[in-house]
């Protein structure tokens, strides 16, 4: 199965191509002699893609041959984008994918199979758990725009929700594939607190999200993936549909208590209020005005406004929770639509993985790791496209971040560890930990 | 588990597809109206991004220019006005911080490249962008030469051509420096002489007898008058019930129309204007331009109607007007400088109101004429022989009347002076005038605050200087202070 290593590797000619006419165009935009110091970073991301490929060819020569370069083609249009912000980024964002990739080779070398992860469940669990909560930690949590979504740690850093999100569905998938006979097959009024427990406990984990993280989006999150594996488990719509309703009826009434999550859902509706627009709706509405700019075609890479006059920036968190929107504005609804496409061909192949997998943890943890990363999609694509109300969180592979590269890395490696799993013959396989 | 996990990515999908739904809603569909909100400071920013339009002088002088700061990703560029505070009100100014001003903002589709919607599409593909450049009417030496009449005295000097309504000279005193506004404005906004003030077009002064032009149109055109009706200059002539005196009370016996206005009698006008009645008097205001904002190619904001006024509201014929006062510039009569030199340029064109403009053409970046502004008739306003016999009345005025010291040598000049009290030994001195009387190249209004003499010996001099030099003729007699006091 040579072929699937080779599609991998011409997968990754687009991925050049971009990462070649994007920076190109970003430094003409200039107007200043091409750099080859700034090519240069182009030129390494290339490197990186390639040595990962090998890797993969040599450690997991069955695994999907898409998902890669699908995932470099995401981490691609965010190097040119964040290179186009600021140079320096681009330099810490590349030294980042190095680190994401370490953890990625990491993984993979380490988990030769993923099956052993289920040992570990509740002790992942409660890590998971405890991830999420530190950022209200005196001391280290770092409140941003009212939410607590980071911890810092000396000039570092570290948003945990997105190693948290491994670890929970990794948890889920485990303890639903044991579960889940109970859950398909009882009726509902004979399911005792021991099956349902754990679930109240993912569910009051996402309404204290909602209360001590102040994040609506996280929250959301990790209740869409939740709702999701619990829906691949057991297939009861009925099920979902309590688990949504009982989501909505927390959300509502926390809307109605808690001041934050009220006056989120107040700038969503109506942004563009001259109370607001300077103010707390000028996040949204800078989006939505960068994304008008952009029209169809986009002003083209490195030629919308940005910078201000007087210094800063017009469009807040261009390098991070707003990306897409400068997308939108440089690259016009065609570069936009496109970045979704990319994501929709990912989150397809990730249920592919899902669908091949032979045993029901690996497929719960395949379909629920590409679940919680299409809802992440969602929630901040959304947010900035005000479908839903705008949180931090940040856009997979694109937006700048040690943590979202590191994590989204990881959950690649897992992705493409069920994957090689699940391709190979039978007759060769081998478990354990390496 | 296969079946839900299908269902799941067609959940996605049906998201995902959202999403872009939503991302087309505000890039395309509702991208006009988000580019026109108020919080949107970008069309703003952008237009900074890009050289706006020079502007030149009708002998293309630069008198508005761009200075480039910054550069790369915040290159912008910033307005410099090279002459100064020479063209201040007439030009204006335009900077991000402080808004727009004077032509700057009246022609600001043009400076601003955005007049051609048919290049929008290829200016979007590429980026050097350009607004064009607009030539100006306005002449430096006509302008510096009302500048030096005024000699540093508030008031203000309109001078336009007659048959096209090009504006040569626009002065306000006090002034500014357009370079100083960015850092100044707040300074200059508060200052007593009010220098941001164009009182050109903006502040109304009683006209005083300057207005007997308008009353004497009225009544030459309307038929009810010839140059040689016989009518009394008697003083103390009740007008409205009310006893009108003649400048220092002199009394005149019964005099001709053409005398009535070389000698600016009061009684004798008031009459007239009292018998051609409130109607007639409206009207002939009316067709001059007043009642209304002038249509001239400067921002509405900065513009002010001239007429009777009640505290700011201007009345007509349901409401109770002293018609007679009204006639001799009296009453609660205030006109503008602007619609002054409008009405002097009417009568020095057989008759013919002409658009009082500012832009003579656009020019792209590449010098093709983009844009040509050509001169646009706004209505008849008396005939041809009321005109010219309006014509031969102001000129007696210059000739042996109160306007002797516009007097100039080998052109004769037609003229009118007005001179209102506004207080002890205080008035608003006043002269419109147009020359050559034969065929008149230029019309001008000229008006001094709080002067300490008549109209004809404060305004005069001013408006002959300006002669001077659009015609290239000179003064008669020295150039010292006028020999004879004029109304």
């Amino acid at each position: 199965m040579a072929s699937a290593r080779l599609r991998e590797l011409f997968g990754l000619l687009p991925v050049g191509l971009l990462v070649t006419a994007g920076f190109t165009a970003v430094v003409l935009s200039r107007t200043e002699e091409v750099n080859d110091l700034s090519l240069t970073y182009g030129g390494f991301f290339l490197g990186l893609c390639v040595f990962a490929h090998f890797f993969i060819r040599i450690r997991l020569p069955q695994a999907d041959p898409y998902l890669f370069p699908l995932a470099a083609l995401l981490a691609a249009f965010g190097l040119v984008m964040i290179y186009r912000i600021d140079e320096e980024l681009a330099r810490l964002q590349a030294q980042w994918f190095v680190a994401g990739l370490v953890f990625f080779c990491a993984t993979v070398l380490l988990l030769q199979d993923h099956r052993a992860l289920e040992r570990y469940r509740y002790t992942i669990a409660a890590a998971s758990i405890l991830l999420l909560f530190l950022p209200r930690v005196p001391g280290i949590g770092d409140q941003v725009n009212g939410a607590f979504l980071a911890i810092r740690l000396g000039p570092v850093q570290f948003q945990p929700a997105e190693l948290a999100k491994i670890g929970i569905i990794v948890f889920l998938a485990s303890y639903l594939g044991e579960t889940r006979d109970v859950l398909v097959r009882g009726r509902v009024p004979r399911l005792s607190l021991k099956h349902f427990g754990p679930l109240l406990v993912v569910w009051g984990t996402a309404m204290l999200l909602l209360v001590f993280i102040r994040d609506l989006g996280s929250s959301l999150m990790f209740f869409g993936g939740f709702l999701a594996l619990l829906y691949v488990a057991t297939s009861r719509l009925s099920l979902v549909a309590a688990g949504a309703a009982m989501f909505a009826a927390g959300a509502v009434f926390f809307a109605n208590t808690v001041g934050h999550v009220q006056d989120r859902i107040s700038i969503w509706l109506d942004p563009l209020r001259p109370q607001v627009v300077e103010d707390e709706g000028y996040q949204i509405a800078q989006s939505m005005f960068a994304q008008a700019d952009g029209g169809l075609f986009g002003t083209g890479f490195g030629r919308a406004l940005l910078e201000l006059p007087g210094g800063g920036r017009i469009l807040p968190a261009a390098d991070t929770d707003l990306i897409y929107a400068l997308i939108a504005n440089e690259l016009g609804l065609f570069g936009a639509a496109a970045v979704v496409m990319i994501y929709l061909l990912f989150t397809a192949r990730g249920f592919k993985v899902a669908l091949l997998a032979r045993d029901g943890f690996s497929k719960l943890l395949a379909a629920g790791l590409t679940a919680v990363f299409a809802m992440q999609v969602f929630v901040i694509v959304g947010g900035v496209t005000r479908v839903i109300p705008l949180t931090g969180v940040t856009l997979p592979f694109v937006s700048y971040g040690g943590s979202s590269i590191v994590a989204n890395l990881v959950l690649l490696a897992l992705l493409l560890i069920v994957s090689h799993d699940a391709r190979r013959d039978p007759a060769e396989s081998r478990g354990g930990l390496a | 588990m296969n079946r839900p996990i299908v269902h799941l990515f067609g959940l996605f999908t049906l998201l995902f597809a959202l999403l872009v739904g939503f991302t087309s809603r505000w890039s395309v569909f509702e991208a006009e109206s988000l580019e026109d909100e108020t919080a949107n400071r970008r069309p703003l920013l952008e237009e900074q991004r890009i050289p706006r339009g020079l502007i030149h002088a009708r002998n293309g002088t630069v008198v508005a220019s761009n200075q480039q700061l910054g550069s790369r990703q915040t290159r912008r560029f910033v307005r410099r006005y090279p002459t100064g505070s020479l063209f201040s009100h007439a030009i204006g100014y335009s900077f991000i911080d402080r808004g727009r001003a004077g032509i700057e903002r009246s022609r600001n589709d043009i400076l601003s490249g955005s007049a051609n919607e048919l290049t929008s599409l290829i200016d979007e593909l590429s980026s050097a962008e350009e607004g064009d450049s607009l030539r100006t009417t306005l002449d430096p030496k006509v302008q510096r030469a009302a500048l030096e009449g005024l000699g540093g005295r508030r008031g203000s000097v309109v001078a336009v051509e007659p048959d096209s309504g090009r504006i040569r000279a626009m002065v306000s005193l006090p002034d500014f420096d357009p370079n100083a506004v960015r850092e100044r404005f707040n300074q200059l906004n508060a200052d007593e002489g009010s220098p941001l003030f164009n009182r050109a077009t903006q502040a109304r002064y009683p006209p005083g007898s300057t207005f007997k032009v308008v009353t004497a149109a009225a009544a030459l055109d309307s038929g009810r008058h010839g140059p040689q009706t016989t009518v009394s200059g008697k003083n103390n002539k009740p007008i409205s019930a009310v006893p009108l005196q003649n400048f220092g009370g002199q009394d005149f016996g019964q005099v001709t129309l053409t005398e009535a206005l070389t000698k600016s009698i009061n009684t004798a006008w008031a009459e007239v204007g009292a018998d051609l009645g409130d109607s007639t008097m409206l009207r002939y205001m009316r067709r001059f331009g007043f009642g209304a904002e002038p249509p001239i190619d400067y921002p509405s904001s900065q513009l002010a109607a001239s007429g009777i006024f009640e505290e700011n509201e201007l009345l007509d014929e349901d409401d109770p007007i002293d018609i007679g006062r009204v006639a001799i510039g009296q009453e609660r009569l205030q006109v503008t400088p602007l619609q002054m030199a409008m009405v002097a340029a009417t009568v020095a064109n057989d008759g013919v109101l002409m658009q009082p403009v500012f832009g003579e053409r656009a020019i792209s970046p590449e010098g093709r004429v983009t844009e040509r502004i050509r001169p646009e008739r706004v209505r008849r306003v008396i005939d041809r022989s009321a005109a010219r016999d309006l014509t031969g009345m102001m000129s007696r005025v210059v000739e042996e009347g109160s306007g002797t010291a516009a007097q100039l040598r080998g052109v004769r000049v037609a003229g009118k002076t007005g001179t209102a009290e506004r207080g002890a030994g205080v008035n608003q001195a006043w002269f419109i005038a147009f020359a050559p009387v034969e065929r008149p190249r230029i019309a001008l209004a000229v008006t001094v605050e709080r002067a300490q003499g008549t109209g004809g010996e404060v305004a005069a001099p001013i408006a002959r200087r300006v002669l001077e030099v659009v015609l290239d003729a000179q003064g008669r007699g020295s150039s010292g202070p006028a020999a004879s006091g004029g109304f």
